[in-house]
This record gives C-alpha cells, sequence and structure tokens, in this order.
C-alpha cells in the first residue's frame, strides 16, 4: 500500500493521455526532439496479471529519469517519459511499441517484463530499427540487435548456483517449476550442470502457471528426501508452495532450497516466516553493501515511501535508464545504432557493483550472488561470484 | 509406494476435495440454481482473502493478545462483506440479466476486471501477507512418517460445517423450500405468493457469501493479490458442470472425483501432465453426459 500508486499512475495515465492528444509532430529526424528534450518510452504493464511485478520496474526507472534530469539531463537534455501500459497483454506490447516509436519519436525504449512480451515486440523493435532495454532477469537464447539485456541470462545465475550448491550443500537435487521457457530452460541448464558436476537429480515436476496445489509434489519431495530443493516457480504460485513447504514441515532450517525467481520483492507477498532460512540467487539483493546502493535505496525509499522493497528487476531497471544515458553521451548522439555501438564494453557504477556490457552480444558481466533469507525479508549474502561473462547461447 | 505415502497422498486428495468443494458451493448455488454464469467468483474470493488480510491488520494493531482468533472474525467478515457486495450487485445488475444468461457470462467478466483494478489500485498492485495464526502453523504427526498440515485440517472441517448449514439452509427451512421454488419456476412461485426479487437477491447474496468464505480461508495456502481469483475461477467452472448444473450433491461428488484424480495424478505425472488428464477426463464425461454426472431432470 504505498502512497505511489494511485496518484502517480493517474498522473503517468494524464501525461500519456496529454501525449497522446497532441497531434504528432511533422517531421521530426529520428531520435532529435524539441531542442531541450529527449524522450524515452517506459512499457511495462500497469494493468492485469503481470502488473504485480512490473509497476515497481517503472518505479525504479521513473527514479532514474528524475535523478538524471535534476542533474543536467544528457547532453543538456532533460528525458521526458512516456509511459505506456501494456497491460498484460502481448499484442498490446506490440502495438504500443509501434506508437513509442512512430508516434512519439523515442530514443529509447525501457520495457518489458516476461519473455512472451520481449517476444512480441522484437519483431517491431528490429523492424522500426529502435532500441529496448530489457531489465529482467530470462533465459538466454536470444540476441538482438535492438535490444540491451541489463539482467541475468540463465547461465549468469543457475551455473554459479549449481556449482555453489553442490560443493557447499549436497549431491541429491530436486527440481521444480512452472511450466513454461523460462523455468524450462533453467532447469534444462542445471540438469546440464548436476551432470557435468557429478550429482544426482531424484525428482523433477512443473506445474501451470498460477497453479496453487502443491501438497502431492510435497509428497514426492519428502520421499526423494534431496539434498537440495532447486525452486524455479513463478509468480503467485510461489506464495502457495512456500506457504504448505511450512505447513508440511519443510523450511530453512531442516532442508535446502535455493529459489532462482524470489527476489525480497516477493517475500513481501510469501511472508518472511515462510520463507526464512531458505537460499536464493541473484544479480543484486538491497543490502548490499557499497556507496551506490546505499544512495540508491536512500532515493527509492525517499520518493515512494519507507516500507517499500526493493530487488534484482527493480535495480535492472534503474540502471537500464543510467546505461542508455552513459552510451547516449559516448556516442554523442541518440542514434540507436551510435548508442549500441557506443555500449559495447560500456561500464557503469551500479547498486550491484561495478559492471559492464559484453563487447558484442549486448548482455551485462554481472555477478551472481547466493544469500539466505533472514527473518525480516532481507537477505544475507553468503557468496558472491566474480563478474560472469553472459552466454545467451549456452553449449549443453 | 509404502503405507505412509498412501495415506499422505489419500490425505491430499481429501483436502484437495474439501478444497474444491468450498470454492464450488457458492457457484454451484449462483450458476447452478439460479443460472447466473458469475464470472466474478473469483474476485469475490479474492474479496474474501482480503477481508482475512484487513482483519489480520486490524488485530495485529489493536488486539494482539487475540491474534489467534482473528481467522474466526476474518470469515465472518469475508461472509458478511462479499454477501452484501453480491446483493449490491443483484439489485444493480444481474436482476435485469435473469432472461439473457449469456450476457450474465459478460457482465460479471466486467465486473471481475473492475474488481481486479480496485484491488490493485486501492490495496496495492503486489501481494499481500496474510500471516497464518500460530496455532494452525505446522502439522499433526500421526505417525512417524505420516504428518497432515494443521491449516487443511482445519479448512477440510471449515467444508464440511459450510455444506451442512448450506444443506440445513436450503432443505430445511422455509427459506430453502423458496429458494428451490424460485430456482424450479420462478412464475409459479411468484403466483404462489412467493417475494421472487427477494429470494433472488437473497439467493445470490448467499452464493457470493460462500465465495468470501472460501476465499478467506484459503489465504493459509496461496496467495493473496489483485489476481488471485483468476487462480480459482476456472477449477470452480469445472467442479460445478462436471458435477452437473442445478444439483448441489453433484457438485459435491465432482469435488470428490476432481480431488482424488487430481491428487494421484499428480503423484504419478508431472503436475501440468496430471492437469491435461483431468481436462481430458472431464471433456470425455461431458461428451456422453454433456449434463454432467449428475444432471437433474427437469422438463425444459
Amino acid at each position: 500500500m504505498s502512497k505511489f500508486n494511485r496518484r502517480d499512475f493517474l498522473k503517468a495515465t494524464a501525461v500519456t493521455a496529454a501525449a497522446g492528444a497532441v497531434p504528432a509532430p511533422f517531421i521530426w529526424p529520428k531520435g532529435a526532439q524539441a531542442a531541450d528534450t529527449v524522450r524515452v518510452g517506459i512499457l511495462h504493464s500497469l494493468t492485469g496479471t503481470i502488473a504485480i511485478a512490473e509497476k515497481s520496474v517503472v518505479d525504479a526507472e521513473m527514479l532514474a529519469i528524475d535523478e538524471i534530469n535534476k542533474s543536467g539531463g544528457v547532453m543538456g537534455q532533460k528525458i521526458e517519459p512516456i509511459i505506456e501500459d501494456g497491460a498484460s497483454d502481448w499484442p498490446t506490447f506490440a502495438e504500443k511499441a509501434r506508437k513509442l516509436m512512430e508516434k512519439d519519436k523515442v530514443a529509447a525504449v525501457m520495457g518489458c517484463y516476461t519473455s512472451a512480451s520481449r517476444k512480441a515486440v522484437l519483431p517491431v523493435f528490429e523492424k522500426l530499427k529502435g532500441l529496448l532495454y530489457y531489465p529482467t532477469y530470462y533465459e538466454g537464447l536470444e540476441m538482438s540487435p535492438n535490444i540491451m539485456y541489463t539482467a541475468q541470462e540463465a547461465t549468469q545465475s543457475v551455473i554459479a548456483a549449481m556449482e555453489w550448491l553442490h560443493t557447499n550443500k549436497g549431491k541429491t537435487f530436486y527440481m521444480i517449476g512452472s511450466d513454461y521457457i523460462w523455468p524450462r530452460t533453467t532447469i534444462k541448464i542445471a540438469k546440464a550442470t548436476l551432470t557435468r558436476l557429478g550429482g544426482k537429480l531424484v525428482g523433477e515436476g512443473y506445474y501451470p502457471l498460477g497453479h496453487i496445489e502443491f501438497s502431492s509434489e510435497i509428497n514426492k519431495i519428502k520421499a526423494a528426501k534431496p539434498d537440495v530443493i532447486l525452486n524455479c516457480v513463478v509468480g503467485g504460485s510461489n506464495v502457495a508452495f512456500f506457504k504448505q513447504l511450512t505447513a508440511a514441515g519443510i523450511n530453512g532450517s531442516n532442508q535446502t532450497l535455493l529459489s532462482l525467481a524470489v527476489s525480497e520483492e516477493e517475500v513481501s507477498g510469501i511472508g518472511a516466516e515462510n520463507t526464512v532460512g531458505t537460499l536464493t540467487c541473484m544479480g543484486y539483493f538491497q543490502s548490499l553493501k557499497n556507496p551506490a546502493n546505499e544512495k540508491f535505496v536512500k532515493a527509492f525509499k525517499a520518493k515512494y515511501g519507507a516500507n517499500r522493497v526493493l530487488g534484482d528487476t527493480l535495480e535492472c531497471g534503474y540502471i537500464s535508464v543510467y546505461l542508455w544515458k552513459l552510451a547516449a553521451e559516448k556516442a554523442k548522439s541518440f542514434d540507436v545504432e551510435k548508442v549500441v555501438a557506443a555500449s559495447s564494453d560500456l561500464p557503469i557504477d551500479a547498486p550491484e557493483g561495478k559492471v559492464h556490457f559484453d563487447k558484442s552480444n549486448h548482455h551485462l558481466w554481472k555477478h551472481a550472488r547466493i544469500g539466505t533469507f533472514l527473518p525480516d525479508g532481507q537477505v544475507n549474502m553468503i557468496f558472491e561470484s566474480p563478474l560472469l561473462a553472459p552466454n545467451p547461447f549456452p553449449k549443453l | 509406494m509404502n503405507l505412509d505415502m498412501l495415506a499422505m497422498q489419500a490425505f491430499t486428495g481429501l483436502s484437495i476435495f474439501t478444497i474444491l468443494m468450498l470454492m464450488a458451493l457458492g457457484l454451484a448455488i449462483v450458476f447452478g440454481l439460479m443460472g447466473v454464469i458469475n464470472m466474478a467468483h473469483g474476485e469475490l474470493m479474492a474479496m474474501g482473502a482480503y477481508c482475512s488480510y484487513g482483519t489480520a491488520l486490524f488485530f495485529e494493531r489493536f488486539l494482539p493478545g487475540l491474534m489467534g482468533l482473528y481467522i474466526f472474525v476474518g470469515i465472518a467478515l469475508a461472509f458478511v462483506v462479499t454477501s452484501l457486495f453480491g446483493y449490491l450487485l443483484e439489485r444493480g445488475l444481474i436482476r435485469f440479466l435473469y432472461k439473457r444468461p449469456l450476457d450474465t457470462l459478460l457482465a460479471t467478466w466486467g465486473v471481475s476486471l473492475v474488481l481486479q483494478q480496485l484491488f490493485r489500485q486501492l490495496i496495492s498492485a503486489k501481494e499481500v501477507e496474510v500471516p497464518t495464526v500460530s496455532w494452525l502453523h505446522g502439522a499433526w504427526q500421526a505417525t512417524e512418517g505420516v504428518s497432515f498440515p494443521l491449516s487443511r485440517l482445519f479448512i477440510i472441517g471449515l467444508a464440511i460445517v459450510t455444506a451442512v448449514l448450506v444443506y440445513l439452509l436450503l432443505f430445511k427451512t422455509r427459506w430453502g423450500l423458496r429458494i428451490r421454488a424460485v430456482t424450479q419456476n420462478r412464475a409459479m412461485a411468484g403466483a404462489a405468493g412467493i417475494n421472487t426479487t427477494k429470494v433472488d437477491a437473497y439467493t445470490f447474496a448467499l452464493g457470493c457469501g460462500l465465495a468470501g468464505i472460501a476465499g478467506s480461508s484459503f489465504t493459509m495456502l496461496a496467495s493473496t493479490g489483485p489476481t488471485t481469483g483468476q487462480q480459482y475461477i476456472v477449477d470452480t467452472f469445472i467442479v460445478v458442470v462436471f458435477g452437473g448444473v442445478e444439483s448441489l450433491l453433484g457438485t459435491i461428488f465432482s469435488a470428490f472425483i476432481i480431488g482424488q484424480m487430481q491428487s494421484w495424478f499428480e503423484y504419478s505425472l508431472s503436475g501440468s501432465m496430471a492437469r491435461a488428464s483431468i481436462l481430458l477426463l472431464v471433456i470425455v464425461v461431458l461428451y456422453f453426459r454433456p449434463n454432467g454426472l449428475f444432471a437433474a431432470k427437469v422438463r425444459r
């Protein structure tokens, strides 16, 4: 119940509506706007199923834009955000992406959360030569010339997590996930890694998105007695999974369980008493100790309320805007091709630490971090990998 | 599979049965008896869940000593709030649509979207945490290898109590008699002096209130968020349609059969395959018995 939600949403809607009411300007050279502003699109779901995750990403991106504008903008130009609602509907995402590029002539778009929405806008961005910054950890297997990926691709979290678990926690694994591309791909990579390490898979289960009945699976887990449960369940199902595990007597104190899709943000819905002691693997935790992160957390809470919780996707949305700014300034241009070229090897001092884009594959070099959930829902980091090279097309 | 596992799986089946029954009772009344295709049933359950959430917050702040009892207050509040909402919904919208059942589908679907967005704007776009009362934490250790989660035992009890109360209301009271009369033949019932509009409104409110009870108690097992209702709605309709619309007993049997299938299929297959198999079986049964397992013989 942040005080942000309603008011800022209305404001955003009003801005969008106003922008929509202004007739499209005659012909603007691509990427350039009225002398002192540059437009950036924000394309996330503000309504519908996925709004649960995407609204806070919008908050983070707006924070970055505010900060940049307060400190003088990008090359002297203020950023004018154009917020569009993808409405958790993939064709709507594609349509709104087209609108942002054709009508609003945005220089770049920060947007999308699910892979399905990214796949829907990808052809639009490629055809119209736009530029999308995508801030969600995802399954990899993609490298569009018009998309910059600012979160982990699958190998950057799961391989590091599997190696760490195998060394420190045990050799037998039970893997469970929601039934769609991200968990399936992630578990496929996990299994290949497990084979390489010489561990053993004792069970595997997939459930439809939104599934809320896990008691049979929990019985199976009890029978299999794995050293480690690898949890790739996503969204509301996680609440059911954790609550039912706890009720069945399986919890962080008697079972190693590592989740790949549970950040501090999800814990506020699951209930910290149900996740305490379990592990998570992400690129960013709110509790990270470094000046950039302390500044980020402080600014975010000052803007949106002290009770707000930050997580990985939020941070990736925040740095997306900065990465675009840095690349544009390096290229001295808002032209998409030049910005992309300038992004090669581009470093940033992010809340997650000093990371940088790969020379050629549009993904970031990142740390994989493993932490334990504390009773207050925050994470105590217990392992940090060196910077991992992004490898969106792993050989398994 | 050893005996312990057999016992736990049987319990799982029983638990899923009672959960499905609790979900479907309200819809069986609204859809089965009244013929209103209530697509907002899931959102009414979410409304019930939010009532539990609100009650928990209230007890945490003002009556921390009685926190263990909040669950009962939450369930009662959920019933009152959702049935009141149902009453207003019936008066304001549904009663104009009794002769156009397919339009109720569209109208209530619209209501469900509006409710979802209201939850999102007024409460939170994120899921909220509803604490489970401390005396329902953990499991009852029946034998060394067999344990039954207390929260599920509670829901089994709640479902049985609710089903019995609904049965008594419908079949042992004058109100129930009137409800049954109106649903069988509205015109005749009206001619016999029954105030049909009043009966309609109260019946609809009762169905909605039952959804509230279900939603409120499911906070112990699943998430509470704007889209929570969507997790329930499909299963709820399957149970009612499979059992045979117009038959409460059918709904209960159908919940039992689907609950058992889900438990055993999920044990022997993967989750998604289990789901697909259940849907396939439902399709086959509906192919041979288009009115559901327990179709009432009514003159059309």
